[in-house]
């Protein structure tokens, strides 16, 4: 921790393509926000001279000093010094490891920064952003393989991005650090080290809220977001080899979340199916086709919520195979909602 | 110590005395259904401690307080008008009624917020120094807490976290005997808790917590060595509630002849005493308290004069 020091001047981003993987576009975004934003400091556990438990922080300590540090291991500090910090103007992005930390420390979350625009009329927001990673991978234990965003979802005050692809992760994170709310941003260890990917860097900060048409269709609405798409992309392959043309969205903001691509598109196909890792009670899924259901528009078929059955997810890859959606089990399931209703 | 000065923190301790009795009188109103309705946390009895620690803080400073922070909000400088307002949601009250008695803040009064949660403005002072490392400021966090929240787990990663990086933190304990309705005695191993500063390598320092004065000097020190790169300081300020951990709180729980030893320990009581010991005219001490009742009649009838918080903007705010 330094002595008394200054912010330093604000270095423009410059727009430039890269060919990247996920976790190097996010080490790019970071790169980019601590230059771009003299007010951010960015840290947590194992952050800044390890270079993060993934290597996603690696090398910026070293380009940008002090205002990258490690912590204790001790979330509500993380959390709790992070709403403090942003109360005073500072726009601090904290690490949470793993998702499933969090709950050791969710008072700083939904009591405190989900409240302070609210309580003082907007004249004192708290806007962290807390970058996370959730989800299953082989060998995980049971603390360490939670889907949480419904959590978080529930909670008024709080923003919730969960991006999939390098561009993606960049974007997000990006757009995250501008946000005068605070947000949450939900990465995925397992898609760190993936393929790399052309990703445009340095563009102005997008608005939230952004959806993705991943694969145009006619004959129902796949709607996902993390990882899982992949896996429904996927069956929607194997869908069309079976004669259905599932439209695939992919939610990579949920709150904000836009249902209106949404409800356009059931609209059109008028069959909704909802796709995610986390388990089926209480998960976003529900709120996406309650809303859809409110929404008046109606459907030639019941809608349906794909998710990992409500279990607790064991450690042996063996126990959580059968589990979790995968693209075999999500095509039966849409084939099997779909078969015998009229199109 | 002058005379005057003597005056005036007895003056300052009657405001936050009289704006609590003010409170209390408009809570229990109409059978409990007047004005200002909910849970109401009053601080009679510990105002030593915000009045003696407020005076060392500078406008750049950060406070972060409890929902037992009437008289710390009151000592840092916001209206009583608008507090009362608060409390009695109006639409004049400093955050428009959302906050009430027992979670409102004042930014612009460099009083960061009460917490309705117990412990959690630990770590969110330990955030407010650490940016003041980082934007010029050199800003001194300043957070008070009772003795139950050092048994909260925030309030260690807190205080582990300034010890850490050598936060210009001051903890400040106030001590009143009781956390809400159990005897902090009976919930810790060592009651003496100023000692856990020497556990996590800052310095502590138990002080009389009825005394303005000797919580000035506490506190001064502890301001001073945050703002020259000595770390945090935990100062236990040893004081007693004369009221119930709530207004409605039946305080069963009191021991034989606490509340007596109390009342004659109490810091405005003694304050009192010393003055008059000290030669000073009793028609300056009486003014000393009247002053601060009427200036409290006149807040209140101020405050009640206000519409009521307009529902229509309850939504607002919730987003950017």
């Amino acid at each position: 921790m330094p002595e008394l020091t200054t912010r330093p001047a604000p270095q423009p981003p410059v727009a430039e393509t890269r060919k990247l993987k996920y976790g190097e576009a996010v080490n790019a975004a970071l790169v980019r926000l601590l230059a771009e934003l003299p007010e951010t400091l960015l840290y947590g556990e194992d952050v800044a001279k390890p270079g993060g438990v993934f290597g996603v922080t690696r090398g910026l300590r070293r380009r940008f000093g002090d205002r990258v540090f490690d912590t204790p291991i001790s979330e509500a500090a993380i959390l709790g010094s992070a709403v403090g910090a942003a109360l005073m103007g500072a726009r601090p992005i904290v690490e949470i490891m793993w998702a499933d930390f969090s709950l050791v420390a969710l008072d700083q979350l939904v009591n405190q920064a989900a409240n302070a625009r609210y309580v003082s009329r907007g004249t004192a927001p708290a806007p962290i952003v807390v970058r996370t990673q959730q989800g299953t991978a082989p060998g995980a234990c049971a603390q360490h393989s939670q889907s949480l965003e419904a959590l978080f979802l529930h909670v008024p005050g709080l923003r919730l991005v969960m991006p999939r692809t390098a561009q993606d992760a960049y974007d997000a994170l990006v757009s995250a650090v501008h946000s005068p709310d605070p947000v949450i941003v939900v990465e995925n260890r397992t898609l760190y080290f993936g393929d790399k990917a052309e990703v445009e860097l340095g563009g102005a900060a997008r608005p939230m809220g952004w959806s993705q048409l991943r694969r145009p269709g006619r004959d129902v609405t796949v709607v996902s977001w993390g990882k899982v798409t992949g896996e429904v992309l996927a069956a929607a392959e194997s869908l069309a080899a079976g004669g259905i043309d599932a439209e695939v969205i992919e939610l990579t903001w949920l709150n904000p979340v836009d249902m209106d691509a949404v409800l356009a598109s059931v609209a059109r196909t008028r069959r909704l199916a909802v796709v995610h890792e986390a388990n089926v009670t209480g998960g976003f899924g529900a709120e996406v086709v309650a809303r859809v259901a409110e929404s008046g528009v109606s459907l030639d078929a019941a809608p349906l919520r794909v998710g990992a059955p409500d279990v607790r997810i064991p450690a042996a890859p063996a126990l959580v195979g059968g589990l979790l959606p995968g693209a075999a089990s999500i095509a039966a399931q849409i084939a099997g909602r779909i078969s015998g209703t009229a199109h | 110590m002058e005379v005057q000065e003597r005056l005036a923190d007895l003056h300052a301790m009657w405001r936050i005395r009289a704006l609590e009795e003010k409170v209390r009188e408009l809570r229990l109103a109409d059978g409990g259904n007047g004005p200002i309705v909910g849970s109401v946390h009053l601080c009679i009895g510990q105002e030593a401690g915000p009045v003696g620690a407020c005076s060392e803080l500078g406008a750049d400073d950060a406070l972060f307080a409890t929902y037992r922070g009437h008289g710390w909000a009151l000592a840092r400088g916001v209206p009583a008008e608008a507090m009362i307002a608060e409390f009695a949601g109006r639409a004049t009250g400093v955050n428009g009624g959302r906050g009430g008695s027992a979670y409102f803040t004042a930014p612009e009064h460099g009083f960061h917020g009460e917490n309705s949660i117990v412990g959690a403005g630990l770590p969110i002072a330990v955030g407010a120094a650490l940016a003041g490392r980082f934007d010029g400021s050199g800003r001194i966090a300043l957070t008070v807490f009772g003795d139950g929240a050092l048994n909260q787990g925030a309030s260690h990663e807190a205080l582990n976290m300034a010890a850490a990086f050598r936060l210009p933190v001051v903890f400040v304990c106030e001590n009143n005997y009781w956390s809400e309705l159990t005897a902090i005695d009976e919930m810790v191993g060592e009651p003496e808790l100023w000692k856990r500063a020497a556990g996590y390598g800052m310095a502590g320092e138990r002080v009389d917590g009825n005394d303005p004065a000797a919580v000035r000097a506490a506190v001064r020190a502890a301001a001073e060595r945050a703002r020259t790169g000595g770390g945090p300081t935990l100062l236990e300020l040893m004081t007693q509630r004369l009221v119930g951990h709530y207004i409605g709180d039946v305080e069963q729980y009191r021991r034989p002849g606490e509340l007596d030893r109390a009342h004659e320990d109490e810091p405005i009581a003694r304050l009192t005493r010393e003055l008059a010991a000290a030669g000073v005219p009793a028609a300056e001490i009486e003014d000393a308290r009247a002053r601060a009742h009427t200036e409290m009649e006149h807040a209140a009838a101020a405050a009640l004069a206000a519409p009521l918080a307009d529902p229509d903007t309850a939504k607002d705010h919730v987003y950017a």
